[in-house]
Protein backbone atom coordinates (compact mmCIF):
# COMPACT_ATOMS: atom_id res chain seq x y z
CA UNK A 1 0.00 0.00 0.00
CA UNK A 2 2.68 2.26 0.92
CA UNK A 3 4.28 1.02 -2.06
CA UNK A 4 1.70 1.83 -4.45
CA UNK A 5 0.98 5.36 -2.58
CA UNK A 6 4.78 6.26 -2.71
CA UNK A 7 4.84 5.33 -6.26
CA UNK A 8 1.93 7.42 -7.71
CA UNK A 9 2.90 9.93 -6.17
CA UNK A 10 6.17 9.62 -8.17
CA UNK A 11 4.83 9.21 -11.06
CA UNK A 12 2.42 12.18 -11.17
CA UNK A 13 5.46 14.38 -9.74
CA UNK A 14 7.25 13.46 -13.05
CA UNK A 15 4.47 14.24 -15.07
CA UNK A 16 3.68 17.75 -13.14
CA UNK A 17 7.10 18.82 -14.23
CA UNK A 18 6.68 17.71 -17.51
CA UNK A 19 3.48 19.67 -18.03
CA UNK A 20 5.53 22.92 -16.29
CA UNK A 21 7.61 22.80 -18.93
CA UNK A 22 5.79 22.08 -21.54
CA UNK A 23 3.85 25.40 -20.98
CA UNK A 24 6.07 28.05 -22.18
CA UNK A 25 4.87 27.10 -25.90
CA UNK A 26 1.18 26.84 -24.87
CA UNK A 27 1.26 29.86 -23.47
CA UNK A 28 2.54 32.21 -25.54
CA UNK A 29 1.24 29.90 -29.08
CA UNK A 30 -1.50 28.00 -30.54
CA UNK A 31 -0.08 25.58 -32.53
CA UNK A 32 2.04 22.45 -31.95
CA UNK A 33 5.08 22.59 -33.32
CA UNK A 34 7.24 19.61 -32.49
CA UNK A 35 5.81 17.06 -35.12
CA UNK A 36 7.79 18.59 -38.98
CA UNK A 37 5.36 19.43 -41.00
CA UNK A 38 5.03 17.12 -44.06
CA UNK A 39 6.82 18.51 -47.39
CA UNK A 40 5.04 18.34 -50.29
CA UNK A 41 6.58 17.67 -53.78
CA UNK A 42 7.97 20.92 -54.13
CA UNK A 43 7.28 24.35 -56.67
CA UNK A 44 4.19 26.29 -57.41
CA UNK A 45 2.26 22.95 -57.91
CA UNK A 46 0.56 22.52 -54.08
CA UNK A 47 2.08 21.12 -50.89
CA UNK A 48 1.95 22.41 -47.09
CA UNK A 49 3.93 25.74 -46.42
CA UNK A 50 5.43 25.83 -42.57
CA UNK A 51 5.30 30.11 -41.31
CA UNK A 52 6.63 30.51 -37.87
CA UNK A 53 4.77 33.34 -36.85
CA UNK A 54 5.54 35.85 -33.56
CA UNK A 55 1.92 35.82 -31.46
CA UNK A 56 1.08 38.80 -32.12
CA UNK A 57 0.64 38.31 -35.64
CA UNK A 58 -1.54 35.39 -34.81
CA UNK A 59 -5.32 37.35 -36.44
CA UNK A 60 -3.78 38.74 -39.20
CA UNK A 61 -1.45 35.73 -40.19
CA UNK A 62 -4.53 33.14 -39.91
CA UNK A 63 -6.61 35.68 -42.19
CA UNK A 64 -3.53 36.27 -45.00
CA UNK A 65 -3.14 32.09 -44.35
CA UNK A 66 -6.42 31.80 -46.12
CA UNK A 67 -6.66 33.72 -48.12
CA UNK A 68 -3.10 32.68 -49.52
CA UNK A 69 -4.53 29.39 -49.76
CA UNK A 70 -7.66 30.46 -51.71
CA UNK A 71 -5.22 32.08 -54.64
CA UNK A 72 -2.74 29.09 -54.67
CA UNK A 73 -4.92 25.86 -55.16
CA UNK A 74 -2.91 22.36 -53.85
CA UNK A 75 -1.34 24.38 -50.86
CA UNK A 76 -1.83 24.51 -47.52
CA UNK A 77 -0.51 27.38 -45.11
CA UNK A 78 0.40 25.51 -41.31
CA UNK A 79 1.13 28.39 -39.22
CA UNK A 80 3.40 28.02 -35.73
CA UNK A 81 2.19 31.56 -33.29
CA UNK A 82 4.74 31.88 -30.40
CA UNK A 83 6.99 34.26 -28.89
CA UNK A 84 9.92 35.31 -31.40
CA UNK A 85 12.60 34.02 -29.12
CA UNK A 86 11.30 30.73 -28.73
CA UNK A 87 10.61 30.49 -32.43
CA UNK A 88 13.85 31.26 -32.72
CA UNK A 89 15.30 28.34 -30.50
CA UNK A 90 13.08 26.07 -32.14
CA UNK A 91 14.62 26.49 -35.63
CA UNK A 92 18.10 26.69 -34.28
CA UNK A 93 17.53 23.44 -33.17
CA UNK A 94 16.56 22.12 -36.55
CA UNK A 95 12.35 22.71 -36.16
CA UNK A 96 11.71 22.56 -39.63
CA UNK A 97 9.82 25.52 -41.41
CA UNK A 98 9.78 27.49 -45.05
CA UNK A 99 9.06 31.03 -43.35
CA UNK A 100 10.00 32.92 -40.20
CA UNK A 101 8.70 36.12 -39.54
CA UNK A 102 9.99 37.86 -36.26
CA UNK A 103 8.47 40.50 -33.63
CA UNK A 104 11.68 42.25 -33.59
CA UNK A 105 14.81 42.72 -35.19
CA UNK A 106 16.81 41.41 -32.45
CA UNK A 107 15.31 38.15 -32.85
CA UNK A 108 15.65 37.51 -36.97
CA UNK A 109 19.13 38.56 -36.16
CA UNK A 110 19.86 35.82 -33.97
CA UNK A 111 18.03 33.14 -36.55
CA UNK A 112 20.49 34.73 -38.99
CA UNK A 113 23.51 34.25 -36.56
CA UNK A 114 22.29 30.56 -36.25
CA UNK A 115 22.24 30.04 -40.05
CA UNK A 116 18.92 29.22 -40.70
CA UNK A 117 18.08 32.06 -42.82
CA UNK A 118 18.01 32.04 -46.62
CA UNK A 119 19.17 35.64 -48.29
CA UNK A 120 17.89 38.91 -46.36
CA UNK A 121 14.91 39.64 -44.23
CA UNK A 122 12.24 42.31 -44.91
CA UNK A 123 10.53 44.39 -42.69
CA UNK A 124 6.72 44.56 -43.24
CA UNK A 125 5.29 46.02 -40.15
CA UNK A 126 5.44 47.74 -37.27
CA UNK A 127 4.01 48.07 -34.28
CA UNK A 128 4.02 50.53 -30.78
CA UNK A 129 3.13 50.23 -27.29
CA UNK A 130 -0.68 51.50 -26.48
CA UNK A 131 -2.12 51.11 -22.43
CA UNK A 132 -4.60 48.46 -22.32
CA UNK A 133 -7.32 49.60 -19.57
CA UNK A 134 -10.50 48.09 -18.50
CA UNK A 135 -13.23 48.75 -20.48
CA UNK A 136 -14.82 52.52 -19.46
CA UNK A 137 -10.88 53.43 -18.23
CA UNK A 138 -12.89 53.33 -14.57
CA UNK A 139 -9.34 54.77 -13.75
CA UNK A 140 -8.79 57.74 -15.64
CA UNK A 141 -5.44 57.10 -17.39
CA UNK A 142 -5.08 59.54 -20.34
CA UNK A 143 -1.41 59.11 -20.98
CA UNK A 144 1.90 56.89 -19.90
CA UNK A 145 2.76 59.59 -16.87
CA UNK A 146 -0.71 58.78 -15.43
CA UNK A 147 0.57 55.38 -14.98
CA UNK A 148 2.80 56.05 -12.33
CA UNK A 149 -0.67 57.47 -10.30
CA UNK A 150 -0.96 56.14 -6.60
CA UNK A 151 -2.45 52.71 -5.61
CA UNK A 152 -2.68 51.64 -9.54
CA UNK A 153 -1.61 48.50 -10.47
CA UNK A 154 0.33 48.36 -13.63
CA UNK A 155 1.76 45.04 -15.65
CA UNK A 156 4.03 45.56 -17.90
CA UNK A 157 6.23 42.94 -19.98
CA UNK A 158 10.02 41.63 -18.88
CA UNK A 159 12.69 43.49 -20.33
CA UNK A 160 13.82 40.44 -22.00
CA UNK A 161 11.30 40.33 -24.41
CA UNK A 162 11.05 42.85 -27.27
CA UNK A 163 7.48 44.34 -25.39
CA UNK A 164 9.15 44.83 -22.34
CA UNK A 165 12.87 46.14 -23.88
CA UNK A 166 10.33 49.05 -26.12
CA UNK A 167 8.78 49.66 -22.66
CA UNK A 168 12.52 50.56 -21.39
CA UNK A 169 13.00 52.52 -23.92
CA UNK A 170 9.80 54.88 -23.40
CA UNK A 171 10.29 54.99 -20.00
CA UNK A 172 14.07 56.44 -20.83
CA UNK A 173 12.57 58.88 -23.39
CA UNK A 174 10.10 60.39 -20.38
CA UNK A 175 11.86 60.07 -17.52
CA UNK A 176 8.75 57.97 -15.99
CA UNK A 177 9.97 55.29 -14.55
CA UNK A 178 6.89 53.03 -13.89
CA UNK A 179 6.60 50.26 -10.81
CA UNK A 180 5.13 47.01 -12.46
CA UNK A 181 3.46 44.63 -9.53
CA UNK A 182 4.55 41.78 -12.15
CA UNK A 183 6.77 41.92 -15.92
CA UNK A 184 5.46 39.14 -17.49
CA UNK A 185 7.18 36.93 -20.06
CA UNK A 186 4.79 37.49 -23.17
CA UNK A 187 2.32 40.17 -24.22
CA UNK A 188 -0.98 38.12 -24.12
CA UNK A 189 0.16 37.54 -20.56
CA UNK A 190 -0.13 41.57 -19.75
CA UNK A 191 -3.27 41.73 -21.65
CA UNK A 192 -4.95 38.67 -19.67
CA UNK A 193 -3.69 40.16 -16.48
CA UNK A 194 -5.54 43.70 -17.70
CA UNK A 195 -9.15 41.25 -18.76
CA UNK A 196 -9.41 39.37 -15.47
CA UNK A 197 -9.29 42.92 -13.35
CA UNK A 198 -6.09 42.01 -11.53
CA UNK A 199 -4.31 44.89 -13.45
CA UNK A 200 -5.80 48.36 -14.02
CA UNK A 201 -2.80 48.85 -16.75
CA UNK A 202 -0.85 46.97 -18.73
CA UNK A 203 2.07 48.02 -21.72
CA UNK A 204 0.86 46.09 -24.79
CA UNK A 205 0.74 46.42 -28.29
CA UNK A 206 -1.59 48.35 -30.47
CA UNK A 207 -2.41 45.45 -32.23
CA UNK A 208 -2.95 43.55 -29.27
CA UNK A 209 -5.35 46.00 -27.72
CA UNK A 210 -7.18 46.35 -30.97
CA UNK A 211 -7.68 42.55 -31.12
CA UNK A 212 -8.73 42.82 -27.49
CA UNK A 213 -11.42 45.35 -28.25
CA UNK A 214 -14.03 45.10 -26.19
CA UNK A 215 -12.49 43.31 -23.52
CA UNK A 216 -10.06 46.11 -23.03
CA UNK A 217 -10.18 50.29 -24.02
CA UNK A 218 -6.84 51.18 -25.72
CA UNK A 219 -5.29 54.49 -24.66
CA UNK A 220 -2.85 55.61 -27.28
CA UNK A 221 0.60 57.76 -26.05
CA UNK A 222 2.54 60.25 -28.36
CA UNK A 223 5.86 58.97 -26.38
CA UNK A 224 5.18 55.57 -28.00
CA UNK A 225 6.59 56.56 -30.92
CA UNK A 226 9.99 56.55 -29.67
CA UNK A 227 10.08 52.65 -29.41
CA UNK A 228 8.98 51.28 -32.63
CA UNK A 229 9.16 48.02 -33.49
CA UNK A 230 10.08 46.37 -36.76
CA UNK A 231 8.96 43.35 -38.11
CA UNK A 232 11.08 41.23 -40.44
CA UNK A 233 10.25 38.47 -42.48
CA UNK A 234 12.35 36.11 -44.38
CA UNK A 235 12.51 32.39 -45.88
CA UNK A 236 14.29 29.22 -44.09
CA UNK A 237 17.22 27.45 -45.50
CA UNK A 238 16.74 24.36 -46.57
CA UNK A 239 12.18 25.39 -46.94
CA UNK A 240 10.58 25.32 -50.20
CA UNK A 241 12.43 28.42 -51.77
CA UNK A 242 9.73 29.35 -54.28
CA UNK A 243 6.71 29.06 -52.06
CA UNK A 244 7.81 30.52 -49.10
CA UNK A 245 9.41 33.76 -51.75
CA UNK A 246 5.73 33.80 -52.91
CA UNK A 247 3.86 33.91 -49.27
CA UNK A 248 6.76 37.06 -48.67
CA UNK A 249 5.63 38.89 -51.56
CA UNK A 250 1.94 38.35 -50.68
CA UNK A 251 2.96 39.67 -47.14
CA UNK A 252 4.66 42.54 -48.42
CA UNK A 253 1.33 43.29 -51.04
CA UNK A 254 -1.69 44.94 -51.16
CA UNK A 255 -3.61 42.05 -49.60
CA UNK A 256 -0.92 41.94 -46.77
CA UNK A 257 -0.72 45.31 -46.08
CA UNK A 258 -4.78 45.33 -45.98
CA UNK A 259 -5.08 42.40 -43.31
CA UNK A 260 -2.13 44.07 -41.05
CA UNK A 261 -3.66 47.29 -40.99
CA UNK A 262 -6.92 46.04 -39.36
CA UNK A 263 -5.04 45.24 -36.23
CA UNK A 264 -3.51 48.42 -36.45
CA UNK A 265 -0.13 47.37 -37.50
CA UNK A 266 1.85 50.27 -39.13
CA UNK A 267 3.19 49.73 -42.68
CA UNK A 268 6.82 49.48 -43.03
CA UNK A 269 8.62 52.72 -43.43
CA UNK B 1 14.31 -9.56 -18.47
CA UNK B 2 13.26 -6.19 -16.37
CA UNK B 3 17.05 -4.86 -17.16
CA UNK B 4 15.96 -3.44 -20.38
CA UNK B 5 13.14 -1.64 -19.59
CA UNK B 6 14.71 -0.46 -16.18
CA UNK B 7 17.46 1.07 -17.92
CA UNK B 8 15.28 2.45 -20.38
CA UNK B 9 13.45 4.34 -17.79
CA UNK B 10 16.70 4.95 -15.98
CA UNK B 11 18.02 6.97 -19.75
CA UNK B 12 15.05 8.94 -20.12
CA UNK B 13 15.38 10.52 -16.42
CA UNK B 14 19.50 10.50 -16.82
CA UNK B 15 20.09 11.31 -20.56
CA UNK B 16 18.22 14.89 -20.57
CA UNK B 17 20.74 16.09 -17.81
CA UNK B 18 23.60 15.07 -19.66
CA UNK B 19 21.75 16.88 -22.63
CA UNK B 20 21.60 19.63 -20.66
CA UNK B 21 25.40 19.91 -18.98
CA UNK B 22 26.76 18.83 -22.41
CA UNK B 23 25.56 22.11 -23.96
CA UNK B 24 26.05 24.35 -21.10
CA UNK B 25 29.57 26.19 -20.68
CA UNK B 26 30.71 25.20 -17.78
CA UNK B 27 33.60 27.11 -16.83
CA UNK B 28 31.45 30.14 -17.28
CA UNK B 29 28.41 28.94 -14.62
CA UNK B 30 30.10 30.50 -12.19
CA UNK B 31 29.40 34.04 -13.70
CA UNK B 32 26.24 33.25 -15.03
CA UNK B 33 25.15 32.11 -11.99
CA UNK B 34 26.09 34.33 -10.04
CA UNK B 35 24.07 37.39 -10.69
CA UNK B 36 21.88 39.29 -8.31
CA UNK B 37 18.52 38.35 -9.98
CA UNK B 38 19.72 34.41 -10.03
CA UNK B 39 20.52 34.98 -6.45
CA UNK B 40 17.28 36.94 -5.76
CA UNK B 41 15.37 33.94 -7.97
CA UNK B 42 16.96 31.13 -5.71
CA UNK B 43 16.42 32.81 -2.37
CA UNK B 44 13.00 33.37 -3.38
CA UNK B 45 12.51 29.86 -4.38
CA UNK B 46 14.00 28.05 -1.26
CA UNK B 47 11.74 30.39 1.39
CA UNK B 48 8.48 30.00 -1.14
CA UNK B 49 8.99 26.44 -1.01
CA UNK B 50 9.89 25.92 2.37
CA UNK B 51 6.83 27.57 3.37
CA UNK B 52 4.52 26.05 1.17
CA UNK B 53 5.56 22.47 2.48
CA UNK B 54 5.24 23.90 6.06
CA UNK B 55 1.20 24.85 4.79
CA UNK B 56 1.23 21.02 3.54
CA UNK B 57 2.16 19.73 6.49
CA UNK B 58 -0.16 21.52 8.30
CA UNK B 59 -3.34 21.28 6.29
CA UNK B 60 -1.87 18.45 4.95
CA UNK B 61 -1.96 15.84 7.66
CA UNK B 62 -5.43 16.45 9.21
CA UNK B 63 -6.75 15.91 5.72
CA UNK B 64 -4.81 12.48 5.63
CA UNK B 65 -5.84 11.22 8.53
CA UNK B 66 -9.52 12.23 7.73
CA UNK B 67 -9.13 10.75 4.28
CA UNK B 68 -7.91 7.51 5.97
CA UNK B 69 -10.00 7.36 9.01
CA UNK B 70 -13.58 8.37 7.82
CA UNK B 71 -16.43 6.26 7.14
CA UNK B 72 -19.13 8.90 6.09
CA UNK B 73 -20.74 8.64 2.65
CA UNK B 74 -18.93 10.52 0.15
CA UNK B 75 -15.29 10.23 1.13
CA UNK B 76 -14.48 8.34 -1.58
CA UNK B 77 -15.32 11.49 -3.77
CA UNK B 78 -13.22 13.67 -1.45
CA UNK B 79 -10.14 11.21 -1.63
CA UNK B 80 -10.91 12.28 -6.12
CA UNK B 81 -11.18 15.67 -5.71
CA UNK B 82 -8.05 16.13 -3.37
CA UNK B 83 -6.57 14.70 -6.12
CA UNK B 84 -7.09 16.90 -8.35
CA UNK B 85 -4.43 19.41 -8.45
CA UNK B 86 -2.09 16.33 -9.72
CA UNK B 87 -3.69 15.79 -13.18
CA UNK B 88 -4.67 19.76 -13.46
CA UNK B 89 -1.80 21.31 -16.16
CA UNK B 90 -0.07 24.01 -13.75
CA UNK B 91 -1.83 26.32 -15.73
CA UNK B 92 -5.34 25.46 -15.47
CA UNK B 93 -4.93 26.09 -11.50
CA UNK B 94 -3.59 29.24 -11.91
CA UNK B 95 -6.02 30.58 -13.52
CA UNK B 96 -8.21 28.69 -10.90
CA UNK B 97 -6.50 30.25 -8.57
CA UNK B 98 -6.78 33.92 -9.96
CA UNK B 99 -10.79 33.73 -10.86
CA UNK B 100 -10.62 32.71 -7.02
CA UNK B 101 -8.21 35.19 -5.11
CA UNK B 102 -8.17 37.89 -7.83
CA UNK B 103 -9.16 41.23 -7.59
CA UNK B 104 -12.52 40.16 -9.01
CA UNK B 105 -12.79 36.62 -7.79
CA UNK B 106 -15.50 36.64 -4.73
CA UNK B 107 -13.03 35.25 -2.33
CA UNK B 108 -10.61 38.07 -3.77
CA UNK B 109 -13.39 40.88 -3.43
CA UNK B 110 -13.72 39.84 0.26
CA UNK B 111 -10.06 39.98 1.38
CA UNK B 112 -9.78 43.42 -0.30
CA UNK B 113 -12.70 44.69 1.43
CA UNK B 114 -11.63 43.38 4.83
CA UNK B 115 -8.09 43.82 4.26
CA UNK B 116 -7.45 46.34 1.71
CA UNK B 117 -4.88 43.85 0.29
CA UNK B 118 -5.16 41.50 -3.12
CA UNK B 119 -3.80 38.46 -3.53
CA UNK B 120 -2.31 38.21 -6.78
CA UNK B 121 1.31 39.61 -7.30
CA UNK B 122 2.56 39.18 -4.08
CA UNK B 123 4.74 36.45 -2.52
CA UNK B 124 1.76 34.85 -0.68
CA UNK B 125 0.39 33.73 -4.03
CA UNK B 126 3.48 32.01 -5.06
CA UNK B 127 3.46 30.07 -1.76
CA UNK B 128 -0.67 29.60 -2.29
CA UNK B 129 0.20 28.01 -5.64
CA UNK B 130 2.66 26.10 -4.61
CA UNK B 131 0.50 24.89 -1.96
CA UNK B 132 -1.98 23.99 -4.45
CA UNK B 133 0.21 21.91 -6.58
CA UNK B 134 2.29 20.22 -3.74
CA UNK B 135 -0.31 19.13 -1.11
CA UNK B 136 -1.98 16.00 -3.31
CA UNK B 137 1.70 14.78 -2.93
CA UNK B 138 2.03 14.89 0.63
CA UNK B 139 -1.57 13.28 1.42
CA UNK B 140 -0.99 10.28 -1.24
CA UNK B 141 1.85 9.79 0.44
CA UNK B 142 0.13 9.89 4.25
CA UNK B 143 -3.36 8.40 3.50
CA UNK B 144 -1.68 5.33 1.69
CA UNK B 145 0.52 4.98 4.94
CA UNK B 146 -2.63 5.03 7.07
CA UNK B 147 -4.44 3.18 5.48
CA UNK B 148 -1.89 0.53 5.03
CA UNK B 149 -0.93 0.73 8.78
CA UNK B 150 -4.67 -0.03 9.92
CA UNK B 151 -5.93 1.49 13.09
CA UNK B 152 -5.34 -1.43 15.43
CA UNK B 153 -2.85 0.21 17.22
CA UNK B 154 -4.83 3.48 17.83
CA UNK B 155 -7.59 1.14 19.00
CA UNK B 156 -5.82 -0.72 21.09
CA UNK B 157 -4.16 2.62 22.63
CA UNK B 158 -7.60 4.08 22.96
CA UNK B 159 -8.91 0.63 24.90
CA UNK B 160 -5.82 1.42 27.49
CA UNK B 161 -7.68 4.48 28.01
CA UNK B 162 -5.66 7.24 25.58
CA UNK B 163 -7.54 10.22 24.83
CA UNK B 164 -8.09 10.54 21.29
CA UNK B 165 -5.51 13.65 21.05
CA UNK B 166 -3.40 11.26 22.73
CA UNK B 167 -3.34 8.85 20.28
CA UNK B 168 -2.38 10.87 17.50
CA UNK B 169 0.25 12.36 19.09
CA UNK B 170 1.41 9.29 20.64
CA UNK B 171 0.53 6.25 18.19
CA UNK B 172 -0.98 8.02 14.73
CA UNK B 173 1.73 10.41 14.45
CA UNK B 174 4.81 8.44 15.15
CA UNK B 175 3.65 5.60 13.12
CA UNK B 176 3.15 8.37 10.33
CA UNK B 177 7.02 9.76 10.30
CA UNK B 178 8.73 7.83 7.43
CA UNK B 179 5.53 8.39 5.01
CA UNK B 180 5.61 12.09 6.25
CA UNK B 181 9.28 12.38 5.48
CA UNK B 182 8.63 11.22 1.94
CA UNK B 183 5.22 13.37 1.53
CA UNK B 184 7.54 16.48 2.61
CA UNK B 185 10.39 16.01 0.01
CA UNK B 186 8.02 15.61 -2.67
CA UNK B 187 5.90 18.37 -1.99
CA UNK B 188 8.78 20.75 -1.23
CA UNK B 189 10.61 19.39 -4.81
CA UNK B 190 6.98 19.73 -6.13
CA UNK B 191 7.26 23.54 -4.77
CA UNK B 192 10.61 24.13 -5.87
CA UNK B 193 10.16 22.65 -9.57
CA UNK B 194 6.44 24.84 -10.06
CA UNK B 195 6.47 27.15 -12.94
CA UNK B 196 2.79 27.42 -14.85
CA UNK B 197 0.29 28.28 -11.85
CA UNK B 198 2.76 30.65 -10.15
CA UNK B 199 3.21 32.37 -13.60
CA UNK B 200 -0.72 32.99 -14.18
CA UNK B 201 -1.49 33.22 -10.68
CA UNK B 202 1.59 35.52 -9.08
CA UNK B 203 2.97 37.11 -12.23
CA UNK B 204 6.34 37.54 -12.65
CA UNK B 205 8.43 40.06 -10.81
CA UNK B 206 12.12 40.09 -9.62
CA UNK B 207 12.57 39.35 -5.68
CA UNK B 208 8.63 38.94 -5.16
CA UNK B 209 7.10 36.50 -6.77
CA UNK B 210 10.18 35.67 -9.73
CA UNK B 211 11.20 32.29 -8.34
CA UNK B 212 13.85 30.23 -10.55
CA UNK B 213 11.54 28.58 -13.05
CA UNK B 214 10.35 31.56 -13.84
CA UNK B 215 13.60 33.65 -13.53
CA UNK B 216 14.91 30.12 -16.19
CA UNK B 217 12.13 31.18 -18.41
CA UNK B 218 13.06 34.27 -18.73
CA UNK B 219 16.01 34.06 -19.23
CA UNK B 220 15.34 31.78 -21.96
CA UNK B 221 14.05 34.52 -23.71
CA UNK B 222 17.77 36.73 -24.30
CA UNK B 223 20.15 34.62 -23.24
CA UNK B 224 19.98 30.58 -23.27
CA UNK B 225 23.17 29.64 -21.64
CA UNK B 226 22.34 31.81 -18.52
CA UNK B 227 19.03 29.65 -18.81
CA UNK B 228 20.76 26.34 -19.23
CA UNK B 229 23.15 27.62 -16.03
CA UNK B 230 19.93 28.60 -13.96
CA UNK B 231 18.37 24.80 -14.59
CA UNK B 232 21.79 23.11 -13.77
CA UNK B 233 21.78 25.73 -10.54
CA UNK B 234 17.95 23.99 -9.91
CA UNK B 235 18.80 20.80 -10.77
CA UNK B 236 21.54 20.81 -8.22
CA UNK B 237 19.15 22.37 -5.29
CA UNK B 238 16.61 19.00 -6.39
CA UNK B 239 19.39 16.69 -6.14
CA UNK B 240 20.55 17.99 -2.60
CA UNK B 241 17.10 18.15 -1.27
CA UNK B 242 16.38 14.55 -2.51
CA UNK B 243 19.97 13.49 -1.26
CA UNK B 244 19.92 14.67 2.41
CA UNK B 245 16.15 13.96 2.77
CA UNK B 246 16.08 10.15 1.41
CA UNK B 247 18.38 7.98 3.25
CA UNK B 248 16.38 8.26 6.90
CA UNK B 249 12.38 8.99 5.49
CA UNK B 250 12.32 8.01 1.80
CA UNK B 251 14.08 4.08 2.19
CA UNK B 252 11.94 4.08 5.81
CA UNK B 253 8.75 5.08 4.10
CA UNK B 254 9.40 1.81 1.34
CA UNK B 255 11.11 -0.59 3.74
Amino acid sequence: MKKLALAVAAVALFAGACSSSDEPSTQTGGSSVSAPAPKGTGGTGGGTLTVFAAASLTESFTALGKEFEAQHSGVTVKFSFAGSSTLVQQLTNGAKADVFASADQANMDKAAQGGVIDGQATVFATNKLAIAVAPGNPKGIKSFADLNKAGLSVVTCAPQVPCGSATKKVEQQTGVTLKPKSEESDVKQVLNKVRSGDADAGLVYVTDATSAAGKVDKVDFPEAAQAINNYPIAAIKGGQAELAHQFEEFVLGTEGKNELAKVGFGSAQ
Amino acid sequence: MLAIPATLALALVVLPVVGLLVRSDLTRLPSLIATPSSWHALRLSLITAALATLACVLLGVPLAVVLARARFRGVRLLRSIVLLPLVLPPVVGGLALLYLLGRKGFLGMLITTLTGQSVPFTTTAVVIAQTFVAMPFLVVSLEGALRGAGDRYEQVAATLGARPWTVFRRVTLPLLLPALGSGVVLSFARALGEFGATITFAGSLEDVTRTLPLEVYTQAEVDIDSAVALSILLIVVAVLVIAVARPRSWEGGLR
